[in-house]
């Protein structure tokens, strides 16, 4: 029998705002433990939380970009459970009427656009962070207790784990083009659990579903539901039942394992908070928010290739972080040449980015000199191999290509008189392949080209080389 | 619906609440109370009324996102009942 994965992921955001969500302490990472923690947050009695308005309307942001519809009326609740990095022992989070629901991500898979559902968004407080010492003790942290999240939910649309995979990514990068959340998944930024089940394909009921945490990474988000998956067949296949449990993903040995026995079964006994009054969204409120959002990733796209004339896959590549887009759009302010420096950015530039976390903002290529190089190529001062060598030496400086080009003498040979000595010598001295050429295979011309561009230590411009040496042959 | 000891000892297993046996039929009885005190509420007709959750009539409570100084470590760890650096300690957590 054939089954289906029926996905469904809770995603974790937290919002990059400078306070926590209903107090004053500091959100920065990395602090001295305990640090960042008031009596609001640690739970004391008789303290008053705030609702921090950024978070109220990043929120909002977001959820507006995920075509959601807003509450007019919303609350907070909390959420009862103990563990020891839950001071409070509820987690004040919302339930009934979230700030966001039913919308969509449209997100981009190799079997073209498939639209994923967003069932909620939430807001909510993060917890502390708990240290095993694996010597009988744990110690708690509770800097980021009080940390704001925004836990989006899909509905159960995805498919496949690299479905998954690129909705998180999506997801992801939206937030970082909306500005409400940095997406640094090492320091915990966005994390996700997958609701996952099978079932046979054509019935129309869900199996029964796993929860599997703890996926910290694009590539786990995969991992863990290709081993959740195959999991759940095996079960199957060997006649057993699935349990519904949560389980807890193992990047390093790439296992999911069981968390919670069954007589833990979740009771969080929700109610509304009283420390915390209602929310009450405004048209006005909304439309101001609305008026201040960025240009969409997907909308840029259809923008590049609508007014600047790129591919499909050029502008999507562009479009795939904030920063990169940007990083185009300087340069193109620069020099008007999208194609050229499309092209410059997804060769050289990608290259040297990948393999590296570097953000796009400290590259250590201005788009300035970028435009300046493509600039020199386009007004035939040097060729796109010589440019090659320029982009290499002047990275890591803040040297203009101009100038550079200058100083070390490299202007490409534009004088015809120049090239055509340089392609008699050529001729001379590779009979065979002028032979091959004239014999009818045109291939051969690229090895004279290559030969004339050679002797020239790259430095003849290749159009003009490829035109005389045809002029020539045919003469 | 009627509660019996069964409800009174799950709550009470949420609630991290170790009780005796005479606790436990005390609550029963208690809550049994409070549940009919409700039955009688729910005599009224509230057709007319919304749902309350909240009886303050105030929405929209907010601050701006600035940070102010928390009182650090030494004191947000006083009452602690251990420590270790600035860490509180605890018993271990099994996972």
């Amino acid at each position: 029998m054939e089954y289906e994965a029926i996905i469904g992921l809770e995603v974790h955001a937290q919002l990059n705002t400078k306070s926590k969500i209903f107090c004053s302490c500091s959100t920065e990472f990395g602090a001295e433990p305990n640090s960042h923690l008031c009596p609001i947050c640690a739970g004391y009695p008789g303290v008053l939380p705030v609702l921090n308005e950024e978070v109220l309307r990043k929120s909002i942001l977001t959820g507006l970009a995920l075509h959601c519809k807003i509450s007019d009326f919303s609350r907070f609740a909390r959420k009862n459970y103990f563990y020891p990095d839950l001071p409070k022992n509820y987690q004040v989070s919302q339930f009934e009427q979230p700030i966001c629901y039913e919308g969509y991500l449209d997100v981009p898979t190799e079997k073209g656009i498939r639209r994923i559902g967003v069932t909620r968004a939430h807001m909510e407080e993060d917890a502390g962070k708990l240290i095993h010492s694996g010597r009988g003790e744990s110690f708690v942290d509770l800097n980021r207790t009080g940390v704001p999240l925004l836990e989006i939910v899909s509905e159960p649309d995805i498919r496949t784990p690299d479905e998954a995979k690129e909705y998180m990514q999506m997801l992801c990068s939206l937030l970082k083009y909306l500005d409400v959340c940095d997406g640094n998944m090492e320091e915990g930024s966005l994390r996700c659990d997958a609701n996952v089940s099978i079932r046979p394909v054509g019935q129309k009921e869900f199996g029964t579903k796993a929860e599997v945490k703890n996926i910290n990474s694009f590539n786990f988000v995969k991992k863990a539901l290709e081993y959740e998956i195959k999991r759940q067949l095996e079960v199957v296949q060997d006649g057993g039942k699935i349990l519904q449990e949560t389980r807890l993903y193992d990047s390093d040995r790439n296992v999911t394992e069981s968390m919670r026995s069954k007589e833990q079964a979740h009771d969080y006994r929700y109610f509304p908070e009283p420390d915390l009054v209602p929310i009450e969204v405004s048209t006005e409120y909304i439309a101001e928010i609305k008026s201040k959002m960025p240009e969409l990733p997907w909308d840029r796209e259809a923008r590049f290739v609508k007014e600047l004339g790129l591919p499909d896959y050029d502008a999507h590549v562009l479009t795939s972080s904030r920063a990169l887009a940007e990083y185009f759009e300087e340069a193109l302010a620069i020099h008007n040449n999208p194609k050229g420096i499309a092209n410059w950015i997804m060769a050289e530039l990608m290259r040297e980015l990948s393999g590296r976390e570097t953000h796009l903002s400290e590259f250590p290529l201005s788009p300035r000199q970028l435009a300046g190089l493509v600039k020199l190529i386009d007004n035939q001062t040097i060729s796109g191999k010589m440019a090659k060598n320029v982009f290499a030496d002047i990275l890591k400086t803040d040297k203009d290509p101009e100038a550079y080009v200058k100083e070390k003498g490299l202007v490409q040979i534009t004088d015809s008189s120049a090239i055509e000595k340089m392609i008699e010598e050529v001729i001379a001295a590779n009979p065979k392949a002028v032979e091959e050429y004239k014999g009818g295979k045109e291939g051969a011309i690229n090895s004279l080209v290559g030969q004339a561009m050679k002797a020239s230590k790259g430095k003849a411009n290749p159009q003009m080389v490829r035109d005389l040496l045809l002029k020539k042959l045919t003469e | 619906m009627a509660i019996d000891i069964k409800h009174v000892e799950h709550v009470a297993l949420l609630g991290r609440l170790r009780l005796s046996d005479e606790e436990k039929l005390a609550l029963t009885a208690d809550l049994n109370n409070i549940l009919q005190y409700v039955e009688k509420i729910n005599e009224l007709d509230t057709t007319q009324v919304e749902a309350t959750s909240h009886i303050l009539p105030i929405r929209n409570v907010t601050r701006p996102d600035v940070v102010k100084p928390s009182p650090g470590p030494d004191v947000m760890l006083a009452n602690a009942p251990d420590r270790e650096e600035s860490f509180f300690r605890v018993p271990p957590i099994m996972e």
